[in-house]
């Protein structure tokens, strides 16, 4: 009877400890497909930048920021955080392209991403945040700043607007664009 | 020992109120208050004193109440140990003056470059110097029993205490580091700069081991007071053991899965890290099977039979009985979100959305504050000598925590995965992405209501306790195992698994701390906090 309840105790075990390590090797196998898969990854590289000077050279300056077409069709996104708002406050993107965000901040760490899809990512002062997308469907989207930032975080907000590429490379035709409204 | 709780209660139930508080003024029931500082001063409050201050004191009351119990020694070192709970209390109040003036909003996770007033971050390093103290007490009176009792085995209780000590002390070094050495200086005007990027990733490593410094002594409390409590065995003493020198081990070098969306961490040291936070979830599975085990022991013992009769001969009617269901029922729902956190291109869905608030009130205010109260139940009549005996006003207190917390986290995983984000002073419900939200920040305020009656029954029953009638307690005992084991000397002793512990860490932390040192410009302007950009 003792011995009955223990063979059963240790076969409940065994069977508790595959199911453990079945749950784990599952996620994990799940995170390296899906990496060399899909190429969903969160930002990779190291790569700084002065924030100093952010406004005066270089990638960020403003009239760099927005969208971009690319030589080989894709678009190409630059956006800065900084106390409370991101420049620009509306991006245009085309649909099903692929989209390269490149963001940094001026000051402090800031935080977007956009609402309903898996554009999620950090904005550090001293680095730049890269991050690769593609949005399926035309309509808008809400981009919060989901980092404290200073007493008016809770206003930073901005949207991003997917178009359709006709759409996209009219607004595009002399090189930057964003939906601010003027 | 009473004064810690005492301390650590107070405070819990001010923090408590402060989220109450939150949830009223971002929820669509009141106009907004027009100063969004008063919020985030209001949430740095809350976080620093139910993160820092109450579990610290928590552990440090039940690690002083555990050499006593189970060594069954009269407390080596009394005098520090006052010593310790002054510094924490010391470091509490000059902590939260310039937060209450609104001086260090900087909520509890500092967020360099913002600088908040000095005094706020050398409080919190007091704190921390106070709760290094009881781990060196708690080394100090291993050390003395081992000496008295040569090749003893140390009883389970304070096997895990120490531990828990010794994680902690390893923990709690990289945000001592980070305030020491990067945020001090700058809130003391000595530099003008910061790495925000190395600054967050010496946090991370603080970050995610002190929610299992937390979880001690509620894990401590299942292996050792819950089978007693309800009048069962321990199924297993070893695995008991097992799990908490896994948590010692991995419990440090996973915190960079907090950053899994920065760009100052590159993405192999991100995978590291991903996997070895599946690798801490094996301690609470261990641990969910044994004490369940042991549950089914109580119940058997109870003249329970069959596949599941002996849930029915369970006996409900006892807090700790209650406490351990709901706090597992809390963990399951609270870990199963915090295997998604983990998988690190699902992380992009809810990183910083709401969902994270929801998973890690679920974990702490759920899973471990529910057995915090359990303890404290059990250990009451042994601290004041007084019989504590409305079992009723309990079990009410635990069933209104239990359904409040989920009141008010399933809304929160609700809408973070609809993309809420978290730390926010006020929304715009009258925009149209966000009007749809609005109702569930009302549900959540109806959740903490329900907390903070909860609480306030928890207080009012503790304080009747001081009053009740005197009584001859039994002697205290800890959990019996079900059958003698023999305890491998490996689980006997904390060598092996200290120097794993720290190599371990030095591996997946060094690398990405030395490459960002290395890296030259990355230290930016600091911003004080409230400056006008
Ligand atoms: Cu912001």
């Amino acid at each position: 009877m003792e011995a009955d309840v223990h063979t059963s105790a240790v076969r409940a075990e065994r069977r508790w400890a595959l199911i453990v390590g079945g749950i784990i090797v599952f996620l994990t196998g799940m995170v390296v497909y899906m990496s060399l898969h899909w190429a969903a990854m969160p930002p990779l590289r190291m790569e700084t930048i002065d924030p100093a000077t952010l406004h005066l050279s270089g990638e960020f300056v403003e009239s760099n920021l927005g969208s971009a077409r690319e030589a080989d069709g894709s678009v190409t996104v630059r956006l800065l955080g900084s106390q409370y708002a991101f420049t620009p406050q509306c991006v245009l993107v085309p649909r099903d392209t692929p989209v390269l965000i490149r963001g940094t901040s001026s000051d402090v760490m800031h935080g977007f991403s956009v609402s309903d899809t898996n554009v999620n990512v950090m904005l550090a002062p001293g680095y730049i945040s890269q991050f690769r997308t593609r949005f399926a469907r035309a309509g808008e989207h809400v981009m919060p700043c989901h980092e404290f930032c200073g007493i008016g975080h809770a206003a930073m907000w901005a949207r991003v607007k997917v178009v359709e590429p006709e759409e996209f490379d009219r607004a595009a035709a002399n090189g930057r664009a964003n939906c601010v409204k003027r | 020992m009473l004064w810690h709780f005492w301390i650590a209660f107070a405070a819990f139930f001010a923090a408590l109120l402060l989220g109450e508080w939150q949830m009223y003024i971002r929820s669509p029931l009141r106009d907004w208050i027009g100063n969004p500082e008063l919020y985030y001063r209001s949430v740095t409050a809350h976080g620093s004193a139910m993160g820092y201050v109450f579990p610290t004191l928590v552990a440090m009351g039940f690690g002083y109440a555990i050499v006593e119990l189970s060594l069954k020694q009269a407390l080596i070192g009394k005098r520090w140990a006052w010593a310790g709970l002054g510094l924490v209390v010391l470091g509490t109040v000059t902590a939260m003056a310039p937060v209450s003036m609104g001086l260090a909003s900087v909520l509890y996770t500092f967020y360099p470059p913002l600088i908040g007033n000095a005094f706020y971050y050398i409080g919190i390093v007091l704190v921390v110097v106070g709760s290094w103290i009881w781990v060196a007490l708690m080394s100090v009176n291993l050390h003395a029993w081992r000496k008295a009792h040569p090749g003893g085995v140390v009883p389970l209780p304070m096997f895990a205490n120490v531990a828990g000590a010794y994680l902690w002390a390893w923990t709690s070094l990289g945000a001592a580091i980070e305030l020491l050495f990067q945020i001090i200086p700058v809130a003391l005007g000595l530099r003008q700069t910061i790495d925000a990027g190395l600054a967050r990733v010496f946090f991370s490593w603080t970050l995610h081991a002190i929610v299992y410094f937390w979880l001690m002594p509620a894990y401590i409390a299942f292996y050792t007071l819950v089978p007693r409590a309800i009048g069962g065995r321990l199924y297993s003493d070893t695995m008991a053991r097992l799990s908490f020198i896994l948590f010692l081990v991995f419990s440090m070098p996973i915190g960079v899965h907090h950053l899994f969306q920065d760009p100052q961490v590159g993405s192999g040291v991100k995978f590291m890290h991903a996997v070895f936070t599946g690798l801490v979830s094996v301690p609470t599975l261990l641990t969910i099977f044994t004490i369940t085990a042991s549950v089914e022991i109580a119940g058997r013992l109870r003249g329970g039979t069959g596949v599941l009769g002996w849930v029915k001969r369970l006996p409900w009617h006892n807090p700790m009985m209650l406490a351990v269901a709901f706090s597992f029922i809390l963990l399951g729902f609270g870990g199963a979100g915090g295997l998604i956190n983990m998988s690190y291109q699902l992380d992009f869905a809810v990183h910083n959305t709401q969902w994270i608030t929801g998973h890690f009130h679920l974990i702490f205010g759920g899973a471990i504050v529910i057995m915090y109260f359990a303890l404290a139940y059990d250990l009451w009549p042994h601290l004041t000598g007084r019989a504590l005996k409305n079992g009723r006003a309990m079990r009410w207190q635990l069933w209104l925590w239990f359904v409040g917390m989920i009141v008010l986290t399933f809304p929160w995983h609700v809408v973070g995965i609809m993309g809420m984000p978290r730390r926010m002073a006020y929304f715009d419900y009258s925009d149209p992405a966000v009007a749809p939200q609005a109702i569930t920040v009302i549900i959540t305020f109806i959740g903490g209501l329900l907390l903070v009656v909860s609480g306030l029954l928890f207080l009012l029953v503790l304080a009747r306790g001081h009053r009740a009638e005197q009584i001859n307690l039994p002697e205290f005992t800890f959990s019996q195992t079900v059958h003698a084991e023999r305890t491998p000397l490996a689980l006997n002793g904390y060598g092996l698994w200290l120097a794993l512990m720290i190599g371990l860490s030095v591996v997946n932390y060094g690398y990405p701390i030395s490459q960002l040192i290395a890296l030259p410009q990355t230290s930016v302007p600091a911003v004080p906090i409230g400056s006008q950009p």
